[in-house]
């Protein structure tokens, strides 16, 4: 079974965010694999394992994101695009576009991806891809069965668990809880360090510059307002707790 | 400029979502001029249809049978398509939700279109509609434009000004008939199991009592359950509690889990983490119940309890219950 995982290098969840100018700045920032892609290429992993096959991890992103596809590989994946073109990334549509055109070199089984990524949030472009494909997709999966070219996914419905069966191929898209991902071992991180990152432009892919032109555009990107600091409220228990009963239904009125 | 707004109803459980509404108060205002649209897609929805006119939608399209019963993705992307075909729309709101969010990319791909996830706030500049969204689970936000084509968004609930009805519109109901192919069926849900208690959708929740580390055990949460359950809420929770092992995480709010905008967020022993903060921080009025002082969620809290939660939740619980006569 060959199973690709796309995978994007985002901000650690803890870093603050810096803005100047309207950019989001990078200096001192610590990245990680985005942590709903990181279940994907668990899972991948151990679905190789199970059935053999190949696992080929891709980014569209910036040259910095061949640290996230080293981790990938050091965590067992065996092969590593990375597709570097500002262009390729200029919107969702521009990426899934890219993705597709990736997807379609080999003849792949399955296609995982993180639900969404943990910085711009816009859980897009698994979807995306799955339609530009014509394949079916399962969003949010938090369990997975893969046998005999079927799959039984458990998807997370707003807290509910829907069991989804569906063919291959498939694009699944991973929600937290799917697996626990492994730790790359050292002598996986060195297998990868000496494993070559394949590096496509758009016109490797058979892409001009129309095929990816955006519809949506950023035009502005600034810090939220500033929260007024609170008060700790003081006095026994009790006064506190009549105190704060009092604020939140009689000043704030967001209990009734 | 006149539009053609269509909304996509959320619903869950046979029930419309208050962010249906939402969305119906923001097509009203971007309309100007031109027709609004409900979409209904399920099995035994047609009734929901009733009212949606004074809610502002000038026609409800539903799509009712019994395929429909289950989100299945292409049987729902069927029923858009078709409706596409027989009016072209400007902005298509979905709710940013289990099934909006799992639907809208897939819509936008067939009828040529960006997207923009996660809406929280929608303007006219001149002239052109203006997005505002948060990145970053709410450490910053961006405005976005569409450069071309339909617009689909993804709308956050409890956030745009909902509609509150007395449109008057006469909301004429159109049955979609649509000959679902073998191949929009291809995925089937063969089981629905209903994990979380009633009432707790944590994303849609006015009130939301979550808890931490500091509740020690999947017992723990017990009182924190009772206050939710007096204030009509649901009840969430950090990573540090479901990594833990405490509670499912279904429950999880942060930056990796769900971003939460309620009325009311009533932290219980959360220490405040920065991608637990991300989660929540745009909740109108945040309390925050903490052992520690020095505890950092006491920095974005408006009102802060120090002390034992196992002792201060049950207290303000039987307080709420008397104020509220529940």
């Amino acid at each position: 079974m060959n199973i690709l995982v796309c995978v994007k290098q985002t901000f650690d969840t803890e870093e603050r965010i810096v803005i100047e100018d309207g950019i989001i700045q990078e200096e001192g920032v610590r990245f990680v694999v985005n942590p709903y892609d990181e279940y994907a290429i668990e899972e991948a992993i151990r679905l190789k394992e199970a059935h053999g096959g190949e696992v080929t991890v891709v980014s569209v992103g910036p040259e910095r994101a061949e640290e996230a596809l080293r981790t990938a590989l050091a965590m067992g994946a065996d092969e590593a695009i990375l597709v570097d073109d500002p262009r390729a990334r200029a919107d969702e549509a521009a990426v899934a576009t890219v993705l597709a055109a990736v997807a379609r070199q080999k003849p792949y089984d399955l296609i995982l991806a993180g639900n969404y990524a943990v910085d711009d949030g816009s859980g897009q472009v698994a979807i995306r891809l799955a339609e530009l494909l014509g394949w079916p997709y399962v969003a949010t999966v938090i369990r997975l069965m893969v046998a005999d070219g079927r799959a039984t996914a458990h998807r997370d419905a707003e807290g509910d668990i829907e069991v989804v069966a569906a063919p291959l191929p498939l694009v699944i898209t991973a929600q937290q809880g799917l697996n626990e991902p492994r730790y790359p071992s050292l002598l996986g991180i060195r297998r990868a360090a000496k494993k070559p990152i394949a590096r496509l432009r758009l016109s490797d892919l058979g892409l001009a510059a129309t095929d990816v032109a955006p519809y949506t555009e950023v035009v502005a990107t600034f810090a939220p307002p500033a929260k007024q600091p609170g008060r700790i409220l003081s006095g026994t228990l009790d006064e506190q707790v009549a105190a704060l009963v009092d604020a939140l239904c009689r000043v704030e009125r967001v209990v009734s | 400029m006149a539009r053609n707004v269509w909304v996509v109803a959320d619903i869950r459980q046979q029930k419309l979502r208050q962010v249906t509404f939402d969305m119906l108060g923001a097509a009203q205002r971007m309309a100007e001029g031109g027709r609004v649209t409900a979409m209904l897609i399920g099995h035994g929805v047609a009734e929901l249809a009733a009212g949606l006119g004074d809610h502002g939608a000038d026609e409800v399209w539903v799509a009712d049978a019994p395929q429909l019963a289950s989100f299945v993705p292409r049987a729902y992307l069927r029923v858009l398509a078709e409706a596409a075909s027989r009016q072209t729309p400007d902005v298509v709101l979905f709710a940013h939700s289990a099934v909006g969010k799992s639907l809208a990319p897939a819509f936008a791909v067939r009828i040529g279109a960006g997207q923009v996830s996660d809406v929280t706030s929608i303007d006219t500049e001149d002239g052109r509609l203006v997005f505002t969204r948060p990145i970053y689970a709410g450490k910053a936000l961006t405005k976005v434009v569409f450069i071309r084509g339909p617009m689909v968004v993804t709308v956050r609930p409890n956030n745009l000004p909902a509609s509150t009805g007395g449109a008057g519109k006469p909301g004429r109901i159109v049955p979609l008939a649509v000959p679902l192919q073998p191949d929009d069926l291809v995925t089937l849900v063969q089981e629905v199991v209903q994990k979380t208690r009633a009432g707790a959708d944590l994303t849609e929740a006015r009130v939301i009592v979550s808890g931490g580390r500091g509740v020690q055990s999947a017992e723990g949460f017990q009182p924190l359950y009772e206050l939710a359950e007096v204030l009509g809420g649901a009840v969430g929770a950090s990573r540090g509690a479901c990594d833990a092992g405490y509670c499912d995480y279904a429950l999880q709010i942060g930056q990796t889990g769900k971003t939460v905008t309620p009325d009311l967020y009533i932290a219980c022993g959360i220490s405040g983490a920065i991608q637990h903060i991300a989660g929540m921080s745009g909740s109108k009025v945040i309390v925050a119940i903490n052992k520690d002082p020095e505890a950092p969620i006491f920095q974005i809290a408006d009102y802060g309890i120090v002390g034992d939660l196992f002792e201060v939740v049950p207290r303000l619980t039987q307080a709420f219950r008397q104020v509220l006569g529940r």
